[in-house]
């Protein structure tokens, strides 16, 4: 069954902007989907369609077989929403913003209770529960809206940009928390610019550039179509000058590091014994680039303005 | 879906609200009208006379608990809900499944209460300073409850319309104190000449204010059945053009 179905959706402002041209997508129940796109690419108003916060043109959403329109309540009560930024109630404690999104979608006061405290214990927010939110530090206001959007055991979880913003040790932890949440059953899904994030967490990935949906594919198989990988190698010893490798383009960025573009056919078992041959000792490896940056790069890049879109799911 | 929980959740939010604020909320009616009654009843009113049989401060009674009644149950809804707006935790009742009538409800809800509440507080303060006996209570608090239903709706649209902070208080300002104090507040329309009697007909406030007054003193220069049939048209023309405001996301969606 699918959590999501998009069908020809269309938004068109008042000011006449097109934000999305009739797009198209399915999200399977069970999925951590990534939903990528530039800035002011219709990634948020497509969200902002899907959680009724935004009236779209023309075009049909439908969450879990409940179509937005015809069983509104019904789709509602499946999403959960963690928006983009805090929207919540700056001088209501942590507890009674979660009873009080727990009462909006009637939950009885003994389930809001035992469901706050779970989700509040999930996010380790529990100790802060009698504390007003303006208090809170931004990486303990995400939690919040998380935890917020979790009350209700929503079976589809949206997360706008969840991590933007927040430290690299917060950013892991909420990881953490989500590939938890995914593996319970919800449904996710995930806009982030941290590709990184979208590659690491989500199976699969739409890419949303102009209004259209440019890449509908799973994670492996775009991640797949990448010819050349780019690393950064650390040497034991300096080098005056970049060897040469056969196959690969080889540049020298210090004396003691290499950039490689290694070709897919080109295994890195080889590239080590070229390297050896050489008498060159690599003493660390790292990618140069995200992959799925790369890629996005690509796409984005490849499809400007008025260009057709492509969808291969 | 139990709409009953979410309708008592607003309701519950908006009282807490106002009882959490009461120094901004419950405390300025008290002393504004403690002064009221103080130099126009007391001081000036015994130096009037009576209107319509009534001390004068008999007569000023009604109006100001009305007039309390009337700001406060807009303001509650015009600030709640526009800080909502503004805060963006609209988002959090539009997302949810929640139907409008139910949104609308609850905040109007928290208005009527918050306006009757003052009503009851500066009641108790013109306890201090005169002794009402009652005429008809049924009048009384059904005019009480409907004026607070007409304002909170009015500040709901207000709330909706408003794109800034400054947009909240042009209505009090400059609509509803006047039209408050020229509703016959403080004086009877039958004192005005004829023209400004007229003009001042044309003045819902001036219905509900005598109303009111009657139920408590039994005075009025108005048709008190007129008064029924004016606040239950404007219940009814402001909650349709509310949810149609509400289903649209005037003001509330992109």
């Amino acid at each position: 069954m699918n959590a999501l179905s998009l069908r020809n959706l269309r938004k068109i402002y008042n000011n006449g902007f097109e934000a999305l041209k009739g797009i198209d997508l399915d999200v399977e129940a069970g999925d951590f989907f990534a939903l990528l796109g530039p800035n002011g690419a219709g990634k948020s108003t497509a969200i902002g369609i899907i959680s009724s916060l935004v009236n779209e043109s023309s075009g049909s959403v439908s969450i879990f077989g409940h179509d937005l329109r015809r069983e509104r309540a019904k789709a509602k009560s499946c999403i959960g929403l963690v928006p983009q930024e805090v929207n919540f109630n700056q001088f209501d404690t942590v507890k009674s913003i979660l009873l009080n999104q727990a009462g909006y979608y009637g939950l009885s006061r003994k389930l809001a209770l035992q469901r706050t405290e779970y989700c509040l214990k999930q996010m380790d927010l529990w100790d802060k529960r009698d504390t007003v939110s303006r208090r809170l530090s931004g990486g303990m206001k995400r939690r919040v809206m998380i935890a917020r959007a979790l009350v209700h055991a929503p079976k589809l979880l949206i997360l706008d940009e969840p991590t933007a913003g927040v430290d690299i040790e917060i950013r892991r932890s909420m990881w953490q928390m989500m590939q938890e949440v995914n593996q319970q059953g919800t449904t996710i899904i995930l806009t982030t610019h941290y590709l990184e994030e979208a590659e690491s967490l989500c199976r699969n990935i739409a890419i949303i550039n102009h209004g259209k949906i440019v890449e509908n594919s799973d994670m492996a198989s775009l991640l797949a179509r990448l010819h050349v990988e780019h690393f950064v190698l650390d040497l034991a010893r300096p080098i005056a000058a970049a060897p040469v490798l056969e196959g690969c383009q080889i540049e020298r960025v210090t004396d003691k590091t290499l950039s490689v573009a290694v070709p897919k056919e080109h295994s890195l078992n080889k590239l080590f014994s070229q390297l050896t041959a050489q008498n060159i000792e690599v003493t660390s490896l790292k990618n140069k680039t995200n992959r799925l940056e790369q890629l996005f790069m690509d796409l984005i890049d490849s499809n400007p303005i008025g260009s057709k879109a492509t969808g291969n799911k | 879906m139990n709409y009953s929980i979410a309708f008592r959740t607003i309701v519950t939010k908006e009282i807490f609200r106002f009882i959490r604020i009461w120094p901004q909320t419950l405390l300025p009616p008290a002393i504004t009208t403690a002064l009221y009654f103080l130099i126009f009843g007391k001081l000036i009113g015994d130096r009037i006379g009576t209107i319509s049989g009534a001390s004068y401060m008999d007569y000023i009674v009604p109006g100001i608990i009305l007039m309390s009644v009337i700001s406060h149950s807009y303001a509650n809804v015009v600030s709640s809900f526009y800080s909502t707006k503004f805060q963006r935790n609209i988002e959090e009742l539009l997302v949810a499944p929640i139907p409008n009538w139910v949104i609308l409800g609850g905040y109007v809800s928290g208005g009527i209460i918050r306006g009757l509440l003052v009503g009851i507080v500066v009641t108790l303060i013109s306890l201090l300073f005169t002794d009402i006996t009652v005429n008809n209570i049924a009048i009384a608090l059904s005019i009480a409850v409907l004026t607070a239903t007409v304002f909170s709706l009015a500040g709901f649209i207000n709330a909706i319309l408003a794109e800034s902070f400054d947009d909240i208080s042009i209505i009090p300002n400059f609509v509803l104190t006047p039209l408050s104090y020229l509703g016959g507040v403080f004086y009877s329309v039958n004192m005005l000449p004829s023209i400004w009697q007229n003009i001042s007909m044309g003045n819902p406030i001036l219905y509900m204010i005598n109303a009111f007054r009657y139920g408590l003193i039994g005075v009025t220069d108005v048709d008190i059945q007129m008064t029924f049939i004016i606040t239950g048209g404007f219940i009814i023309t402001l909650t349709l053009f509310s949810l149609y405001l509400l289903h649209k996301g005037i003001g509330i969606k992109n």
